[in-house]
């Protein structure tokens, strides 16, 4: 029996495809079998993110209406055997998706794997609201700016009401992964604190991620950045808050910058 | 020539219910209240979705035909009237809500004189079912709604028996509508409504004021109209002379 975290946010580019592959890719690599689930029916992007766009056959509605068989669908990572995707269809868009038949794949997953990692759409209407519905924990994407937090609250309030864990009487768990974090910026007062963050959202933290020209790089290459560049300052915090996903206790480093002084005078940026 | 089979009489039970209804008592002249009731609803809409309502018309004492009028004015701001108390309605008028008698004001004397399996079935109708289906953890005193998780973004609570009291924050995009005070023990960030009831007394506390609009009984103030100094800071809203003040907390 595995895991099931649906990986959320509410406002849209945030980062939670790219944090689904790489904190699946982080967790693979120590040997857990993980199943990466896009959800965003008819935007699909995690294939694109994890290089699998051109080995795509079979897609989740395929395997909710019958067509397909789950083993069919599932398309294994090349570069990691324990690391599988169960990509979203590009044509039909989220009404294809059932309850009855995410749930039935969903438990399918969890009694083979040991993390299902569902990727949400952004927004709060149906593909989101299923994406979280079977999960067992959650991890809410957010950027340290005002619209992200407050759209991550409303989703923190979803998750309280709408999932059946909830509906059950229990307590979803939930973490606050805070992406695309400049240290400059907040330095100038023009990013959000952490600590005003995680005031606001009340979720205990899972990581801090520095904005990162190689997330870019690593999405262009169609690889996970914990993969492509694993000494990448963002990469090395994909990799810190998958092992707190595991059950870890590591003290979370706020990013600094770490130019150095001729650095500065030039005006390179380190990462 | 089969005989029918036997009807079976099923006996019909009939049972008490008893609920809570917000009553309406409109007030001459007829259009500043109907003025005041929009401005209500501006500020709150939403607030009288699926609440059943009475019309209490012992003060406005409306001739027989424009009872109707008043009736589909109220319909057409989405207020619904169950029932229509307070006036000699005359019989021939059919299609208006059934005239009350007898009804009682909900304090909690009112409930328990009833004899206990009546109040048993008691459903009150604004009871603190918040929209977004968040569970208030209840330790309800009798009158007093206490939340001690944070009050989420899109989440509704309507507390129409008495006081709330919120241990953690409040947040944006969220609303507490209460008949009684309002006590926030952390940031207040969305919307508070003190004495929705009709309560001039009842206060709005806060340890953090960010509110984005605070109300006593329909009286409001948003977050513009307040003084800068009151931001950030431990507040308490209440009604002076009629008008809405925002005081710091000593």
């Amino acid at each position: 029996m595995g895991k099931v975290i649906v990986v959320t946010s509410g406002k849209g580019g945030v980062g939670k495809t790219t944090s689904t592959a790489a904190l699946g890719a982080a967790l693979a690599q120590t040997g857990k079998r993980v199943a990466l689930v896009d959800f965003d029916v008819g935007l699909r992007n995690l294939d694109l993110v994890m290089g699998a766009e051109r080995r795509v056959v079979f897609d989740l509605v395929n395997v909710i209406q019958g067509h397909a068989k789950l083993s069919q669908a599932l398309i294994r990572d090349k570069r990691i055997d324990t690391l599988f995707l169960l990509a979203a269809s590009q044509t039909r868009d989220k009404d294809a998706l059932t309850e009855e038949g995410v749930s039935e794949v969903i438990a399918r997953l969890n009694q083979v794997f040991d993390y299902v990692l569902c990727d949400s759409p952004a927004g709060i209407e149906r593909g989101a609201q299923l994406a979280m519905r079977f999960a067992d924990e959650a991890v809410i994407i957010t950027n340290p700016e005002v619209s992200s937090v407050r759209d991550s609250d409303r989703i923190i309030g979803l998750l309280d009401s709408r999932t059946m864990k909830a509906e059950r009487g229990e307590e979803i768990k939930k973490h606050v992964l805070v992406t695309r974090y400049d240290a400059d910026r907040a330095a100038r007062g023009e990013m959000l604190a952490i600590d005003d963050v995680l005031e606001i959202l009340s979720v205990p933290l899972l990581g801090i991620i520095p904005e990162s020209q190689g997330v870019l790089r690593a999405s262009n290459v169609g690889a996970p950045v914990t993969l492509n560049e694993p000494t990448n300052p963002a990469a090395r915090a994909y990799m810190d808050a998958a092992r707190r996903l595991g059950g870890e206790t590591l003290p979370v480093v706020v990013p600094f910058d770490k130019r150095g002084l001729f650095d500065r005078l030039f005006r390179r940026k380190a990462a | 020539m089969t005989s029918a089979a036997p009807i079976e009489k099923k006996a019909i039970r009939f049972r008490a219910r008893s609920f809570v209804a917000f009553a309406l008592a409109p007030e001459a002249p007829l259009g500043e209240w109907i003025a005041g009731l929009d401005r209500w609803i501006e500020n709150s809409p939403g607030f009288f979705a699926g609440r059943p309502v009475v019309l209490d018309l012992a003060a406005l004492q409306p001739a027989t035909d424009d009872v109707a009028a008043l009736v589909a004015a109220l319909a057409a701001r989405g207020i619904r009237v169950y029932a229509i108390e307070g006036i000699e309605v005359g019989a021939a008028v059919n299609d208006l809500p059934p005239l009350l008698t007898g009804a009682r004001e909900a304090t909690l004397d009112g409930l328990l004189a009833r004899n206990a399996p009546a109040s048993a079935e008691a459903v009150p109708a604004a009871e603190a079912v918040p929209a977004a289906g968040q569970k208030p953890v209840q330790a309800k005193s009798g009158r007093t709604l206490t939340v001690d998780t944070p009050v989420r973004s899109g989440s509704s609570i309507v507390h129409m028996e008495g006081d709330v009291i919120v241990l953690g924050d409040v947040s944006w995009g969220s609303e507490i509508v209460a008949s009684g005070s309002i006590h926030v023990y952390g940031t207040l960030r969305g919307r508070a409504l003190a004495g929705a009831d009709g309560n001039d007394h009842a206060r709005i506390f806060c340890r953090r004021n960010e509110a984005e609009l605070v109300a006593v009984n329909g009286w409001y103030r948003t977050a513009e109209d307040m003084e800068p100094a009151h931001r950030g800071a431990a507040i308490q809203a209440f009604l002076d002379g009629g008008a809405l003040v925002v005081a710091p907390l000593k």
